[in-house]
């Protein structure tokens, strides 16, 4: 052991727990500067609460508010899991079922992309006549737009499994059952968790905007008809606090897939291995 | 050493022999003409040859990975058709380590026993037998990433050994290793084989690599690829490093080396 190494060693732990608190800490520390400036902004020009709250009031509102605002969160949380759920389901399905036969292939993708290319918005008044019930209305919506991702991706996945090693399934006699479970499936879990990720923000989207569209109609029991509600009515705070509760479900799906996407990968990826490690 | 080649290939019994074989993919490029090749049981042969002679294409044949244009490949087991693939049990080293990243080491080795049903229980006590005979044993439990690119290879074998193939067919294993690693896998692979007695086809493009390893070697070229001659290497096993520094390898690598280039000018 040279003299040296002890030191190289711990400047170099050093230098790693700094990278791990600044990785944490300068988004916090941004936002946090953000807040203090908006504070301070309509403070120093006194602009009203009806145009912009103070972001001590949104969060004041946010806990007096609770009453209202809980149920609705709990309402466009439930859709979206429900939403990435199907998705989820579909699109996996799916992209096996492209991935087992030219045929379905050729016959279903494009159909997919059909889909995935109309905005939403203009399809929801069909849905929005065709299905009678609410939750059932926003759920088909929110599933269009999460859908694809996984589909493309995990289709993306299923085929790029490493040539030589099909090969070699194909040479000890594997089945296609066993060739889709012991190596396709491991090696599109990547790029499947990839279109999740994306899938996630995608159902919160659906589900809002979907939302929003059947507003008008008069339904909706979600953060998006309390923000519509709101503007209405021209309570700002309640408006700002629908806001940030929306996003922060989008924050925590998007860690959350993030932290899942980690868990699995994480002893044989590149992509979620730690960057000292390597 | 050149002694008529096709008696000394004689004293083994054929495996499996390839008459006027040729292959020309999709695309229209005639990959093999015409190739008269004789594997005999418990032969190391080495297809010998500079890249793009269709060496690998000869492996994937017979592994029956592609089918022959033309000719036929004949196996002497007396079974045929496609249960025959599953049973003959051939093994095949590719030039990458071909690991599944997801998999430990364990389930690499596991993966073609488990393609035939054998449970790992079941499995358990030849796999980590073969781990052993590649001195991998320890690292059942690591993953491929964690292991050096010799290391890998090394468990590429072990998972080829684990079916006790009959026929071991190797396509440039360890082209991408260094000098150094090279040379101790050839000392394992050469052990290996004079214990298992195997089977092995062997490609390389090394002139040194095939004399130091192969009973009989197949100088090969290409546009179409055919096998231009034979040498027989007559040095008895067991070959050790001595072998390498040795006169007679020399001469054998240089007689070797004279035939590939005259090949190749042909």
């Amino acid at each position: 052991m040279s003299a040296a190494a002890p030191p190289a060693r711990s400047r170099e732990a050093r230098r790693r727990r700094l990278d791990k608190w600044l990785r944490i800490g300068l988004p916090f520390a941004v936002l946090a500067a953000l807040v203090v400036g908006w504070d301070f902004v309509v403070t120093a020009n006194e602009i009203p609460t009806y145009i912009l709250p103070r972001p001590g009031l949104v969060v004041w509102t946010i806990v007096a508010d609770f009453g209202v605002l809980g149920p609705s969160l709990l309402n466009t949380l439930l859709i979206t899991l429900l939403a990435l759920a199907l998705a989820t389901i579909g699109g996996v399905a799916l992209a096996i079922a492209l991935t087992q036969s030219r045929i379905v292939e050729y016959s279903f993708f494009p159909i997919a992309v059909v889909l995935q290319v109309t905005p939403i918005v203009a399809i929801f008044p069909l849905i929005n006549i065709y299905v009678g019930n609410d939750l059932a209305k926003l759920l088909i919506c929110a599933w269009i737009v999460a859908f694809f991702p996984i589909l493309s991706n995990t289709t993306l996945g299923l085929n790029s499994a490493d040539r030589n090693l099909r090969d070699l399934y194909r040479l000890y006699g594997a089945s296609r059952w066993q060739t889709l479970r012991y190596l396709q499936l491991p090696a599109a879990m990547p790029y499947f968790l990839g279109g999740l990720r994306i899938a996630g923000g995608l159902a919160l989207i659906g589900a809002v905007v979907a939302e929003f569209v059947a507003g008008a109609s008069g339904f909706g029991t979600g953060l998006a008809s309390r923000i519509i509600e709101s503007g209405y009515r021209l309570n700002i705070p309640r408006l700002f606090a629908a806001l940030v509760l929306i996003s922060a479900t989008g924050i925590l799906i998007y860690v959350s897939l993030s932290v899942l996407s980690n868990r699995i990968l994480g002893k044989w990826h590149e992509s979620a291995m730690d960057r000292g490690r390597r | 050493m050149i002694a008529n080649p096709s008696a000394a290939a004689a004293e083994r019994p054929p495996i499996v022999t390839l008459a006027g074989v040729g292959k020309t993919f999709d695309n229209g490029t005639e990959a093999l003409a015409g190739v008269d090749l004789s594997v005999g049981r418990g032969e190391f042969l080495s297809l010998l040859g500079p890249s793009g002679c269709g060496k690998s294409t000869i492996l994937r044949l017979v592994a029956g990975l592609d089918e022959p244009t033309t000719g036929v490949i004949d196996w002497h087991d007396g079974v045929a058709g496609r249960a025959a693939q599953r049973a003959r049990n051939v093994g095949f080293v590719f030039q990458e380590p071909t690991l599944m990243p997801w998999a430990k080491v364990f389930e690499n080795v596991w993966l073609p026993l488990r393609l035939k049903g054998v449970s790992r229980a079941d499995a358990g006590p030849r796999i980590m037998a073969a781990l052993e005979s590649v001195g991998l044993a320890d690292f059942a439990t690591s993953y491929p990433r964690e292991l050096s690119g010799g290391m890998k290879m090394r468990v590429s074998i072990a998972r080829a050994l684990a079916t006790e193939p009959s026929v071991l067919l190797m396509d440039e294993p360890f082209a991408a290793l260094d000098e150094i690693t090279r040379f101790r896998l050839n000392d394992d692979l050469l052990h290996l084989w004079a214990e298992k007695a195997w089977t092995i086809v062997f490609v390389t493009h090394s002139v040194f690599e095939s004399v130091y390893l192969s009973t009989r070697i197949a100088v090969m070229t290409g546009r179409p690829g055919h096998v231009a001659t034979e040498v027989v290497v007559d040095e008895p096993s067991p070959r050790t490093a001595a072998f390498r520094t040795s006169a007679h390898y020399g001469e054998i690598a240089s007689a070797t080396s004279a035939a590939l280039h005259e090949a190749m000018g042909e």
